[in-house]
């Protein structure tokens, strides 16, 4: 492809997105409190029901589902601010996890599937995906879990990790291959007992991520997913989870950034507010100019999600950038807390930690980095 | 957009589009500046006062003012469309840039209907030459320290001082000028006015400065009881502080009513990967080497969100939280970007970074290691860098004062 005949994305923002956005704000803003993060960050399943409820019934888990699956029929652009609103105020909800087995089935369910598990999923009914491997490897294709068929459908072999919310997921989207090809399956809860869960200790204390041990799993005959759209589902998946994962960490980098300022206007040492010296000020503006520029790739990106060529660079470079920035204001922010920074207590550990579980779980800055100049030089 | 009628838009930006591809000569014969701050030659200045000139006469600059003082009296997307057609035929840029993007927006909000019947015009056409005089040898970034004297002398004020880098000074017909009226004013802003100063009359000397690239651009400006008309006075005495700021305001784009055309050549990622391609080093093209390319993608990544944040700001529900932020944050992003972007050229470039412009075996005419060094202008002039950062985290984050 030749890049100087290459359109890298602009920002267009509709109605729809600058509604949801509101109605996000407000509701993030309410329901995930700083205090409430606190308290989730020692709760089992890491989030609070009723908010979960109230979520399905705002309809957001439809927001990107056709009408004809009980959906609202819009794009994953209007999920974008939805998720960034989440990811401001660290809410802790099943929603991404959710959306991504709801964005693998749509590309990659035949039409049964689609009628049977999408109005599920939209009506509240928590599902996951389970596609990593014990493998140091972001393409979903390099797999070595095996599935069999056998008289009642398939039996599996391997283990999947960072299953993220499993411990509650009622489908879960897994990969694994059949006859040496990789395939996607529909496992239900019924078919995946306990200990077949092991709860992972993960680096970012507001998320629930699992090991899935697929030789304890089992699934019907009909939960195969087409082999002639697994490619194209994978790609999807891939880049969902760029994006979204891309608008969570934007929206914490925000908020790290207002957190740090909020700081920098209240402590005093040697008689002067902390944040009148240059030494703190000006590299908390290079944070915030860096997280204003990912939030323009972000909107770009959702502006572009889908369209051939520029939809994956406009992603990759959104996810890039967006890392980078909660990365680095987070860092910061530690820093400039001082001894407080230090400590539990100070939030800016849990942004830093957020950036990197989002780097590790759908790939970091320098993977995206390279996939894009795949598509630009 | 309210009020515009998409065929003539459309029809409009069709005649722009040819005209420029059959205006902008593809070679001069001479190396133009990139920005207008590096205007050294007579032979650059006529050539490019004649190019403002053929612009504004074909429509394609100042389509957006009133037609009352010279505009085109259209709607401001038909003047977007005819930059975007300078832009993609590569035109030359705008030489008057003090008195189109500066002093035409501030008169035009502020000015008398005199100021804008005598000045608007002339500014089009690159007539008048304007410069700007706020910076003194001993008051760079403190500003409003500027201790430039004006004296009321019965109709007029009598100005001594002098004002420093001053760019097109030795050209220009008249100066937006920050003067000291009161010294002994409650505070330093309080004293200080704002003039539209003649250059042309008795008492004005300019003294041309030679920039770090070896070449000529800007001037000192000495001022010996030079008389000014009292009646060029801008906004009142004592409100200089005010006006500076308003026009500093339009300097960094972060407000505007700017006539269009672009007064800096924009740098788009293209053009770096187009260096990419052809340069050489190690033996080998710059697309070979991993490690520049990793580099190279960085600056194709930023180049890109200047491009976008512009976009998004202007989209209110995407600027509720902090709503000044991208328009104060442009110009620390932009010239920061240049500077560096330029840079990372001459390192692409290799061995024959060694070379200056004047070498005939230097790529691209010496253009990358002149650039780079001019875009220090831009991240020193109207606000350093520095100043930048303190305005970001004073007026946008809501930080203390430095």
């Amino acid at each position: 492809m030749n890049a100087t005949e290459t359109d890298f994305g602009r920002i267009d923002f509709s109605e729809e997105q600058s509604d949801l956005l509101e109605v996000a704000a407000a509701f993030c803003r309410e329901k995930s409190r700083p205090e409430k993060v606190r308290e989730l960050l020692n709760a089992e399943t890491g989030f609070e029901p009723d908010v979960w409820q109230q979520i399905v019934e705002l309809g957001w888990l439809g927001i990107a589902v056709p009408e004809t699956y009980a959906g609202v029929g819009l794009t994953l652009g209007e999920c974008v601010p939805v998720v960034e609103q989440m990811g401001r105020r660290l809410m802790a909800t099943p929603f991404l996890s959710s959306t991504l087995a709801s964005q693998a089935i749509l590309a990659g369910g035949s039409e049964a599937q689609k009628q049977t598990f999408l109005p599920e999923i939209v009506g509240g009914r928590v599902a996951t995906l389970a596609v990593l491997e014990n493998n140091a490897d972001w393409d979903l294709t390099q797999i070595s879990a095996t599935a069999e068929e056998t008289k009642e459908g398939f039996k599996f072999n391997g283990v999947k990790q960072l299953v993220c919310d499993g411990g509650v997921a009622g489908i879960f989207v897994v990969t694994a291959r059949l006859n040496g090809e990789t395939r996607l399956f529909i496992v239900q809860r019924s078919n995946v007992p306990e200990d077949a869960l092991r709860r992972e200790i993960v680096i970012d204390e507001t998320k629930r991520c699992f090991a899935l041990d697929l030789s304890q799993v089992a699934a019907a005959a009909h939960a195969c997913m087409p082999a002639e759209l697994t490619t194209a589902a994978l790609e999807h998946i891939e880049q969902v989870g760029a994006l979204l994962s891309a608008a969570e960490s934007c929206g914490g980098a925000q908020n790290v950034i207002d957190y740090t300022i909020d700081y920098l206007n209240t402590r005093k040492q040697f008689g002067k507010t902390i944040g009148s010296y240059q030494a703190l000020k000006h590299p908390l503006v290079d944070a915030f100019v860096q997280y204003e520029q990912s939030r323009s790739h972000l909107y770009s990106a959702a502006a572009s999600f889908g369209a051939q060529g520029t939809g994956a660079i406009a992603t990759h470079m959104a996810k890039a950038q967006c890392d980078r920035a909660i990365s680095y204001a987070a860092d910061r922010s530690i820093q400039f807390h001082g001894g407080f920074g230090f400590t539990y207590d100070c939030d800016a550990q849990l942004y830093r930690r957020r950036a990197f579980w989002h780097a590790a779980v759908f790939g970091d800055a320098v993977h995206h980095k390279k996939k894009l100049a795949a598509l630009v030089f | 957009m309210d009020g515009v009628n998409e065929t003539e838009l459309r029809e409009f930006a069709a005649d722009a589009d040819a005209w420029f591809k059959e205006n902008v000569d593809q070679d001069v014969g001479f190396m133009l500046p990139l920005t207008f701050m590096e205007v050294g030659t007579d032979q650059q200045f006529d050539y490019l006062q004649n190019w403002q000139r053929r612009v504004y006469e074909a429509g394609y600059l100042g389509a957006n003012w009133p037609s009352e003082y010279g505009g085109g009296g259209l709607p401001e997307p038909f003047q977007k469309a005819a930059t975007a057609a300078m832009r993609r035929h590569h035109g030359p840029i705008m030489l008057n840039a003090i008195g189109l993007n500066w002093t035409g927006p501030l008169l035009l909000d502020l000015g008398s209907e005199d100021f804008k019947k005598a000045y608007l015009k002339n500014i089009l056409t690159a007539e008048d030459i304007w410069c700007q005089g706020f910076s003194e040898p001993e008051h760079g970034s403190d500003l409003g320290n500027a201790q430039l004297r004006a004296k009321r002398d019965g109709d007029a004020y009598v100005l001594n001082g002098s004002k420093i880098w001053t760019t097109l000074g030795n050209y220009a017909k008249h100066m937006i000028l920050l003067a000291r009226t009161d010294p002994d004013a409650p505070n330093k802003y309080a004293g200080l006015s704002f003039f539209l100063a003649p250059m042309t009359v008795p008492g004005v000397e300019t003294t041309p400065i030679q920039k770090l690239t070896g070449e000529y651009g800007f001037t000192q400006t000495f001022f010996t009881d030079a008389r000014v008309p009292a009646a060029n006075l801008l906004g009142g005495e004592g409100q200089g502080w005010k006006m500076a700021m308003r026009t500093l305001e339009y300097e960094r784009g972060a407000r505007g009513g700017q006539p269009g055309g672009y007064i800096i050549t924009p740098l788009d990622a293209f053009e770096v990967i187009e260096l990419a391609r052809k340069a050489e080093r190690d033996g080998a093209p710059v697309l070979d080497d991993p490690v520049l390319k990793d580099q190279l993608l960085d600056f194709i990544m930023e180049a890109q969100s200047l491009k976008l944040c512009k976009e998004r700001s202007r989209v209110a529900p995407l600027n509720q939280d902090r709503p000044m932020s991208l328009a104060l944050s442009d110009k620390l992003m932009s010239t920061e970007f240049a500077r560096r972007v330029n840079e990372f050229a001459m390192t692409m470039i290799g061995p024959k970074g060694a070379y200056y412009v004047g070498e005939p075996e230097a790529v691209d005419d010496g253009i990358w290691a002149r650039a780079y060094l001019n875009a220090f202008s831009a991240t020193i002039g109207g606000g350093t860098s520095q100043i930048q950062r303190n305005i970001i985290g004073e007026h946008v984050l809501g930080l203390p004062k430095s």
